[in-house]
């Protein structure tokens, strides 16, 4: 079985406060503020599409990103772990926001590979945090999604058994291939660090560049494909000052502390 | 405008009240009617009350919804907002609607809205508002296409009040048939415990909790506020909490009264989930821990200890 992994290089989700800005005319955090990463959901898709690969279920594994130049990173991170090809759509920053876009950039690539049986997407993207655009290509796909999954197996009738949360009910469905599954962190999907030899083997590996004219899209077709604009984008100015609480011992403190949220009506003492 | 009814909504809870009260804000706004839709013949009872909160119309689906995953219920509202030439579609921002809201706005042609908090509308153009960046900005947003399927955080909508209203009528529908290329195997509700995303009062613990035993604790504490159990990346990653009570980025994202941050140090990923809680409480022995500046009380102690004082203060209280 042929799987895709959807990628995303995005900035680093732990900046602190304090560094995180959003440029007011862009409406997008400026360039260079901090480094760039491959996505958290995007890791635990790419490990369960390894897993898949370990398991004998998935034969052969490509990655693909739709973003600026940047994405090369999470790639290359990709070839290290033994992906089998990485293909890199190059578009502006601002091409891969509204999820319909990048849904579109990246379903003309899925197009373009050899077919798939299985496309494996982040949940949502660390950045934007839309969650949107692994449902979008499978529906544009015409394939069945199943999200929030965070195990995948193959059964004996060739269906995938997977796993997922849905509503705080753990659930498992039977899934035929051709499909699309979004996946979630989970404890089993940490991304494997990879050998030492593989990462410099990954360097000498090619990457497959597409540009949109290669990809027979045209500027009005992404354009066309946009759902949402964004007016603003802006970081709120929450001003927090933390009331510390002291005492001479712990109940002294959490007496306290208990009349304090009663004060401001936060809770309300079980009578 | 359609409301989806929470999934296991046996009557009109909180959740669907607020999206109830979101949509009547909307609709006056839009002139524009509310119907309820309610996925499973559970929902009859929420159905009956729902004109009281506003609704014109109440639908239910009938059948069996889950056999199928998400597939029958995705179907049976894209069939009852195409009848229905719905200018919006409102969900609870859950575990399910993540799955089906992208795709249901992709079949009716529209837009998708995840997780929003906020609703204007100003001469007919509706802008939402929602976290982005985990939660370290916030994006207005409006639709260049219909109809809008969004998903409201709970917590950040004022709920319906009653009106008093006449009932509304209700019609059943049958669940639509679908291809069967997705089929519920097993479904197994986890531990029991409220769930995270209604608490009014969470107790999560982190690193600082230093094992499974002391999880056992907060469970406790939990109890006697009458609120949930939350984990940090790191408690999770350690095994002393299970993955659906992680709050933060790559877990949930919670609106209670009151969080107890016990023992975690304030990450951003961590500080992602917690934006909608109407006041932090942080416990931990470096008062230098950046979870001091997202909270509004803090104490600088050790969390057994802070744990234990709590429980004999409220067990106290109980006798």
């Amino acid at each position: 079985m042929h799987a895709v992994v959807l990628l995303k290089q995005i900035l680093d989700w732990e900046l602190p406060p304090s560094t995180f800005r959003i440029d007011p005319e862009t409406k997008r955090p400026p360039d260079g503020i901090g480094p760039t990463l491959l996505g958290p959901f995007e890791q635990n898709a790419l490990e369960l599409a390894l897993q898949l690969k370990d398991a004998g279920v998935v034969d052969r594994i490509t990655a693909l990103l739709a973003g600026p130049a940047d994405g090369v990173d999470a790639l290359r991170k990709a070839l290290a772990l033994r992906c089998d090809e990485a293909v890199h759509v190059e578009v502006d920053a601002d091409d891969a926001i509204d999820p319909s876009q990048t849904a579109e950039l990246l379903l003309a690539g899925i197009r373009r590979l050899e077919p798939a049986e299985l496309v494996l997407a982040g949940r949502q993207a660390g950045d934007w945090d839309h969650g949107q655009v692994g449902y979008l290509v499978a529906e544009r796909l015409g394939r069945p999604a199943v999200g929030l999954v965070w195990r995948a197996e193959q059964r004996d009738d060739g269906r995938l058994l997977v796993s997922r949360s849905g509503n705080g009910v753990d659930e498992q469905l039977a899934v035929r291939p051709p499909a699309v599954l979004t996946v979630t962190s989970h404890p089993s999907l940490q991304l494997r660090m990879g050998s030492v030899m593989d990462r410099m083997a990954a360097n000498r590996k090619p990457i497959t560049r597409w540009t949109l004219d290669e990809l027979g899209l045209s500027r009005e077709q992404l354009d066309a494909a946009r759902r949402v604009e964004f007016t603003e984008v802006w970081v709120p100015q929450v001003e927090r000052h933390c009331e510390l609480i002291e005492g001479e011992d712990p109940a002294e403190v959490t007496a306290a502390l208990l009349g304090r949220l009663e004060e401001l009506k936060l809770l309300t003492r079980p009578a | 405008m359609i409301v989806v009814a929470r999934w296991d909504a046996a009557s009109l809870g909180a959740a669907t009240r607020e999206l109830l009260g979101a949509a009547a804000r909307l609709g006056a706004a839009l002139d524009d009617e509310v119907a309820l839709v309610s996925l499973g013949a559970a929902g009859a009872k929420a159905a009956e009350e729902a004109g009281c909160y506003g609704a014109a119309q109440v639908f239910v689906v009938e059948g069996d919804l889950a056999a199928s995953g998400n597939e029958a219920s995705l179907a049976a509202l894209a069939e009852l907002a195409r009848e229905l030439g719905a200018s919006a579609v409102l969900l609870p921002a859950d575990e399910r609607s993540a799955e089906i809201a992208p795709r249901l706005a992709e079949r009716l042609g529209g837009a998708a809205v995840m997780h929003a908090t906020g609703i204007d509308v100003s001469e007919g153009r509706v802008v939402w508002t929602r976290p982005v960046f985990g939660g370290r900005a916030l994006a207005a947003i409006s639709a260049a296409a219909e109809p809008v399927v969004a998903t409201l955080r709970r917590g950040a909508f004022e709920a319906a009040a009653a009106t008093g209203g006449p009932a509304a009528a209700v019609s059943t529908c049958q669940v639509p048939t679908v291809d069967g290329a997705v089929e519920l195997i097993a479904s197994e509700a986890p531990q029991a415990g409220e769930s995270l995303e209604d608490a009014k009062v969470i107790v999560s613990g982190g690193a600082g909790i230093g094992n499974g035993d002391g999880f056992a604790e907060l469970e406790e504490l939990a109890r006697l506020l009458g609120g949930a159990v939350g984990a940090s990346l790191a408690a999770v990653d350690a095994g002393w909490a299970p993955p659906d009570r992680q709050v933060g980025l790559t877990g949930k994202a919670v609106s209670p009264d009151v969080y107890f941050a016990l023992g975690i140090s304030g990450a951003s990923q961590h500080l992602a989930g917690i934006g909608g809680a109407k006041a932090v409480v942080a416990v931990n022995t470096d008062p230098n821990a950046p979870i001091f500046s997202a909270a509004r009380l803090g104490v600088v102690m050790d969390c057994h200890a802070f744990v234990a004082s709590m429980i004999e203060q409220l067990r106290g209280a109980r006798q």
